[in-house]
């Protein structure tokens, strides 16, 4: 796969991942208006990840549909972001990770708004207006939650804590990124970083949480080297399809 | 999801536009059926390809709203049906704003006790800004509270009226 094709399939394979994630929370969410909004969040990530996917199918040539490149691709050929892969754990928990996730995406699709590549200017026109909405929620519930009791403060506090070094790999740069920026097609990583930041920072401040520094530590999902929760999530997600191949709705 | 195809084709004859849309007037969207699917700005051309062909551009309300290929189903069924051979093409750029909901849309949401988008989105920058006072498509009050940013579709949140104590819907501004 060119860099091209491994830079769009990476952010779609990030938003196909934690739409797949929030859909576990359908049925099971602490109210019936998180179980809307979380399950409207991953709706627009299915969307936009099928916009995306399609087009990495188109980029590499070989005539694979979204439906392949989602359902018949094997764990350590998923490009995402190891931070999406990550289990819900409790509501506050979810809410951290989408948070975290929001403010990158938002971040990545103001900036992709600028690239050369028409196409995936025209999906970030599309999807920039979605994530808007998506941050507004997540905040408000960090704020809720973060500046709420001292249970709901513990709790995401702790989440963040734990989710934190995950977040190293979204601004690490690599080659792929490296050609994509020279080439004027998106964002290096590490270019998301200061606007990311900023934004997690205020957030924070109103939620009364304490950002953790930044360590060293790095994941690697988007190089195809997962935790080990990614495997169950695609045996849940590809069962269906891999029961009965080429099934349509 | 099939790109965006370049124009082809060219703008049917006035007394042919005007047939197709007076039959996509009578084609009503699936989630929100007091709207036709003009009324909700989804649908972005209509032109005639030299084979005889009609082409309708469609675009999307949000990108993974379920609605969408329903849609795009119905407007080639009702096409059909009137005797004409119909294709729809995906458009997504400019991307879909509830700016393009009609004004004889906006009046029938209030009527089907939906708050119609509050204000016109000049900048999408505003989406970050606090809350505007939506007003109760029942008794008109403006003593109105959100209660979730999502409601039962994803165009729609939740709102409360404090005055009359009713739920609505209220169609968000994108």
């Amino acid at each position: 796969m060119t860099p091209h094709c491994l830079y769009v399939l990476r952010i779609a394979d990030t938003s196909l991942i934690l739409a797949q994630r929030l859909g576990e929370w359908v049925g099971h969410a602490p109210a019936i208006e998180e179980d809307l909004g979380l399950a409207n969040v991953s709706l627009d990530l299915l969307g936009q990840a099928r916009m995306l996917m399609s087009y990495a199918g188109e980029l590499e040539g070989r005539g694979r549909s979204e439906d392949d490149l989602a359902y018949l691709r094997e764990e350590s050929e998923f490009l995402n972001a190891t931070l999406v892969e990550q289990p819900n754990g409790d509501f506050g928990q979810t809410v951290v990770r989408q948070f975290l996730v929001d403010a990158w995406q938002l971040e990545l699709y103001e900036q992709l708004l600028e690239s050369k590549d028409p196409r995936l200017a025209e999906i970030a026109a599309k999807a920039v207006k979605e994530t808007r909405y998506h941050l507004r929620y997540s905040a408000g519930w960090l704020v809720r939650l973060g500046d709420g009791t001292d249970e709901s403060h513990a709790r995401v506090q702790d989440a963040l804590t734990r989710l934190w070094p995950l977040t190293g790999e979204l601004f690490s740069t690599d080659e792929v990124d490296r050609e994509i920026a020279q080439a004027g097609i998106g964002p290096a990583a590490e270019a998301l970083l200061p606007g990311w930041s900023a934004r997690v920072a205020a957030v924070f401040a109103e939620a009364r949480l304490a950002a953790p520094v930044m360590t060293p530590f790095r994941w690697h999902g988007k190089q195809g080297r997962h935790s080990e929760h990614l495997g169950f999530v695609l045996a849940e997600m590809q069962s269906l399809h891999r029961a009965h191949p080429g099934a349509t709705w | 999801m099939v790109a965006a195809a370049a124009p082809i084709g060219a703008e049917p004859p006035p007394a042919m536009l005007a047939k197709l849309r007076l039959i996509l007037a009578g084609v009503p969207d699936p989630e929100i059926p007091v709207l036709s699917v003009l009324d909700l700005g989804v649908v972005r051309h209509l032109r005639e390809r030299a084979d005889g062909t009609i082409e309708v551009g469609v675009s999307p309300t949000y990108s993974g709203c379920p609605a969408t290929p329903v849609i795009k189903a119905d407007i080639v069924q009702a096409l059909t049906r009137d005797g004409f051979r119909a294709v729809t093409v995906d458009v997504l750029s400019p991307p879909w704003t509830s700016d393009w909901i009609s004004e004889e849309g906006r009046r029938k949401l209030v009527e089907f006790g939906i708050a119609p988008p509050a204000q016109a989105v000049t900048s999408a920058r505003q989406l970050l800004q606090p809350d505007l006072a939506i007003a109760c498509p029942r008794c008109n009050s403006t003593d109105t509270k959100k209660q979730s940013e999502f409601g039962s579709t994803p165009c729609k949140a939740l709102y409360r009226c404090e005055s009359c104590l009713e739920p609505f819907d209220y169609f968000k501004c994108i």
